[in-house]
């Protein structure tokens, strides 16, 4: 999971944003913190050798100086984050050399729902992509928010209810990856890893064959069994009876999960209820 | 009749919680059997809880903040553990617990330690610097700390009865909404801090009219110390941004108290207003805490280093700027919701511009120091341990205002270090360095160097050894708030992490230490000049600890550091041997108002929680009277002769003659 080891495009040109950041400033940072050591040592009370200058307080040059080397540094900077929110903006089209493939995200508590709507087929807590091809997520939450977030392919994104996000991802080399949640959504939440399989281009096909022969269909109804609070420790697999199902989500046509379960302690009375407890 | 309070709210089947407010309770009730056994009720209720005096109020608002500290960092010890142990287990803490530690950790360290810590620091020095002789709004102030403490009073409480929230620091929508969080965790956060709040407020416009309004003559704006400034530009921040908090969380409760809309998932509420919203008030406060602090470590290396700040006014305009600028940057928490990339890069070069300013200050300290004959007194070390690690934070903090570098490290564990990097470095680094510095003048004495120190060091090791990791574990993929793991890469450096929690744990512990000690020997540690540190600005003027009336005759000012050009002076001209003309003196009276308003404010609240609506009624009632009955005095002020000014006075200045001749000798 180490985002200094990309293993996609995106992820790759954030680092390199991430570690050229770090040099522009660590190039004045670093002399500031050596001037401080040596400031305070050299000023010490006890060297003679110091000249002390007690009414010495201002200087129009060093001011100059002062205002500059920050302001400098923030250009170079500012222009980075210019440049680089625009290049690598979530929602921007990447190239690939196979046809993209559409995957739909959806957080429920406490898993991810990942709906692939051109294979009709839908998987749990598992992410299998074909290596090379451009990712093209759209993601959505089924109940609080969460991030979708493959530290080693970039670029985390919130899922919301009600709303989509896009997200367009690529996947350099064929492995297992780990993704998680990067946005706490309660009791379940250390539980929403998912593993990310990344399969050779002629693979996916096979994958996907394999995977729409199961008997278990994602519905309406199993999505309703899929919305209520739980931990999954196992994937699985769906095929998908209707590709609208992720469209029926975001547009909240099917509500969004319930929350816990009511107990009568927890059950919160509103004003005018008359509680005799 | 209770609402939904009953038995089952007192969580008796689980140890931790049980044995740590058992133990607090113990502390309690033996300190209040103490108090009233031994006599002294009458005393503190007189002296301190019905006191009106600003350096009181502050001294009691600095208390608050280390007593708080002490329970923020047992949450933190509590995370800190669960994380070493729990990877492939479920550790010591279930989610439950676990997700209600770190939310208490967050909301007590921002609310509760480190804002009273820097209003107490604010309360205690601003008048003294200002030359005057009490804040604008003295009963004001009394009711504002004492909403302060009765929040913090509500989160304790949350301790025994009931829970705390589980939703993290800042509840965001929909997850501390009703339908994903039943309990009154939520109600517990929300009424706590709507009226610790209101206490925010008053405090906040008190200290902006008293800098505005209050000056001793000759104290122009541009005369000021740098505390005076950034104290200013810090309550400017409170009075716009506190407002906005309390109406986000007024939504919330109407959401969760009236089945309103605002941030629900269903009938077009909106979470991304409640984000908008509750961080246009959060990062202002961020610089609400950081801006004392900067004006602390202007005062304490100019102090320490024998000379006027550099580029004073350059300081200021760099103040100003970061109060204003401040409001424009709340978008980069949430770079990662897909807004546009031009608004993204707009916010992102927005943040990065409050590092100029912030810069701008480094380098005038840095000037500061040059030439100078730098002591390295407790207060000193804290501002050089200050100077490098914030600009370790400011590093990281301009990386993630980079919207692509965002991407990656957005909510993980580089995050966490980044934050806590910029409050412990900044903040309470700061908060510690003017505990050091003023405590002589707040009790006449100091307090003991060699434990201080000791102190300071394991503070600085602790912080690097605990967070540094954080850093690290961020760049392999761990984010926040995670209750256990299974990727055994992060194991190794969250072990180190808990370490240095052990060695910050130490640093407490000789903190405590240090107080004690000082308070067994506080003869020996005298200061009996009212300025052991040869300072620069008026507080040092007045005796130590200062009389109510702080100044007998309101000083003159001629320029800035005012006190050390007077101190230039006397020895050139030998003046100050003459006797002034003491006149008659006015001063406000005390008022239990503050106390009693907190009192009924607490019944409130806690009926609020648990929907006892009589109760709620009653509170508000008691609480109202209050108010108008103290609308109602006619005595307000009591009258300090001249006879007795002149008795007060005359004592402090022989004393202090005695000390300066002997030091000349």
């Amino acid at each position: 999971m180490n985002i200094l080891d990309p293993q996609g495009p995106i992820a790759a040109a954030q680092k390199t944003i991430l570690i050229d950041s770090i040099g522009i400033m660590l190039a004045i940072v670093l002399p500031t913190i050596a001037a401080i050591f040596a400031f305070a040592f050299w000023f010490r009370e006890s060297n003679p050798r110091a000249t002390y200058q007690p009414h010495w307080a201002y200087s129009g040059r060093l001011e100059l100086v002062v205002w500059s080397i920050p302001t400098l540094t923030i250009i170079l900077l500012g222009g980075v984050a210019w440049i680089g929110s625009h290049q690598l903006d979530p929602a921007r089209p990447i190239d690939g050399t196979g046809a993209p493939v559409r995957i739909q995200v959806v957080s429920l508590d406490w898993k991810w729902l990942f709906i692939y709507p051109d294979q009709r087929i839908a998987t749990v807590n598992t992410l299998t992509v074909p290596v090379g091809s451009p990712l093209d997520l759209e993601l959505t939450s089924g109940s609080v928010m969460n991030a979708f977030f493959i530290p080693q392919l970039g670029s985390m994104i919130y899922t919301m209810n009600g709303m989509m996000t896009r997200l367009k991802l690529r996947a350099d080399n064929p492995g297992t990856l780990q993704g998680l949640s990067s946005h706490f959504s309660g009791d379940g939440f250390p539980n929403m890893m998912f593993d990310v399989q990344v399969v050779p281009q002629l693979e996916f096909p096979d994958w996907v064959a394999r995977t729409a022969q199961t008997d278990r269909v994602l519905n309406a109804e199993s999505y309703g069994k899929l919305a209520q609070q739980s931990v999954e420790t196992a994937t699985s697999t769906y095929r998908l009876e209707d590709p609208r199902l992720f469209h029926a989500i975001v547009t909240q046509q099917i509500p969004a999960g319930p929350g816990p379960k009511l107990t009568s302690e927890s059950v919160q009375p509103h004003i005018g209820d008359h509680d005799v407890r | 009749m209770f609402g939904k309070l009953s038995w089952s709210a007192i969580p008796i089947d689980q140890p931790i919680p049980m044995i740590a407010s058992g133990v607090v309770a113990l502390v309690i009730l033996g300190v209040l059997a103490w108090v009233v056994l031994a006599g002294h009720l009458p005393y503190l209720w007189r002296e301190w809880i019905t006191s009106v005096d600003h350096k009181r109020i502050g001294v009691m608002y600095t208390l608050l903040a280390m007593v708080m500290l002490l329970r923020g960092f047992s949450d933190a010890l509590m995370m800190r553990s669960q994380q070493a142990v729990a990877f492939q287990s479920q550790g010591y803490l279930p989610p439950e617990h676990y997700n209600q530690i770190f939310s208490a950790h967050g909301t007590i360290m921002i609310f509760f330690v480190a804002m009273p810590f820097v209003i107490g620091l604010m309360n205690l020095v601003v008048p003294l610097q200002l030359g005057v002789r009490d804040v604008a709004f003295p009963t004001l102030n009394s009711v504002g700390f004492w909403l302060t403490a009765t929040g913090a009073l509500l989160v304790n409480i949350s301790l025994v009865v009931g829970e705390f929230a589980r939703t993290g620091w800042l509840p965001y929508p929909p997850l501390s909404e009703l339908t994903y969080s039943p309990g009154v965790g939520v109600d517990y956060y929300l009424w706590a801090l709507q009226i610790s709040g209101v206490g925010t407020l008053v405090a906040g416009i008190n200290l902006v009219t008293t800098v505005l309004k209050l000056r001793t003559r000759g104290m122009t704006y541009l005369r000021m110390p740098m505390f005076c400034w950034t104290t200013l530009a810090s309550n400017l921040l409170i009075v716009a941004a506190f407002p906005i908090l309390t109406a986000t969380l007024a939504m919330l409760i109407l959401d969760r108290y009236f089945g309103f809309h605002f941030f629900t998932n269903e009938a077009g509420g909106n979470v991304m207003m409640f984000m908008n919203l509750i961080w246009a008030w959060g990062h202002p406060e961020v610089y609400i805490l950081v801006l004392p602090a900067f004006g602390i470590f202007s005062e304490v290396v100019s102090t320490f280093s024998g000379k006027p700040l550099f580029g004073y006014r350059s300081m200021v305009l760099a103040t100003m700027a970061i109060c204003v600028i401040s409001f424009m940057v709340w978008l980069h928490h949430f770079f990662t919701m897909g807004a546009g990339p031009t608004v993204n890069a707009i916010f992102g070069i927005a943040s990065m511009i409050i590092a100029v300013p912030t810069g701008v200050k480094i380098y005038n300290w840095l000037f500061t120091m040059y030439g100078g004959r730098i002591r390295f007194d407790t207060p000193m070390l804290w501002a050089i341990g200050f100077m490098v690690t914030f600009i370790l934070g400011g590093l990281t903090g301009v990386l993630v205002a980079v919207p692509p570098a965002d991407f990656l490290l957005h909510n993980s564990l580089f995050l966490v270090a980044h934050f806590h990097n910029v409050i412990i470095g900044g903040v309470l680094f700061g908060a510690f360095a003017g505990y050091a510095y003023w405590f002589p003048k707040a009790f006449g004495f100091r307090l003991h160097e060699g434990l201080g120190k000791a102190a300071f060091w394991c503070w600085l090791i602790g912080f690097y050894v605990a967070f540094m990791p954080l850093y690290a574990v961020g760049f392999l993929g761990m984010t926040r708030r995670m209750q256990h793991y299974d990727v055994p890469e992060w194991r190794p450096w969250l072990l180190i992490a808990a370490a240095g929690a052990v060695i910050i744990l130490i640093g407490i512990v000789f903190q405590i230490m240090q107080l004690v000690v000082s308070i067994r020997h506080r003869e020996e540690l005298r200061d009996r000049t009212g300025d052991p540190w040869d300072g620069r600005s008026l507080e040092w003027a007045t005796a130590s600890p200062p009389p109510v009336f702080n100044f007998a005759i309101p000083p003159d000012v001629t320029g800035e550091d005012a006190y050390w050009s007077l101190k230039v002076h006397a020895k050139q001209q030998s003046l100050g041997k003459r006797e002034p003309d003491y006149k008659d003196i006015e001063m406000p009276r005390n008022s239990p108002t503050g106390f009693v308003c907190a009192f009924f404010a607490t019944i409130m609240g806690f009926a609020l929680i648990w929907h006892i609506w009589w109760m709620v009624a009653a509170g508000a009632i008691g609480a109202f009277t209050t108010f108008v009955a103290f609308a109602w005095r006619d005595h307000d002020e009591y009258v300090i002769s001249a006879n007795e000014v002149a008795r007060i006075d005359r004592a402090n200045v022989e004393e202090r003659r005695a000390m300066t001749s002997l030091a000349e000798a």
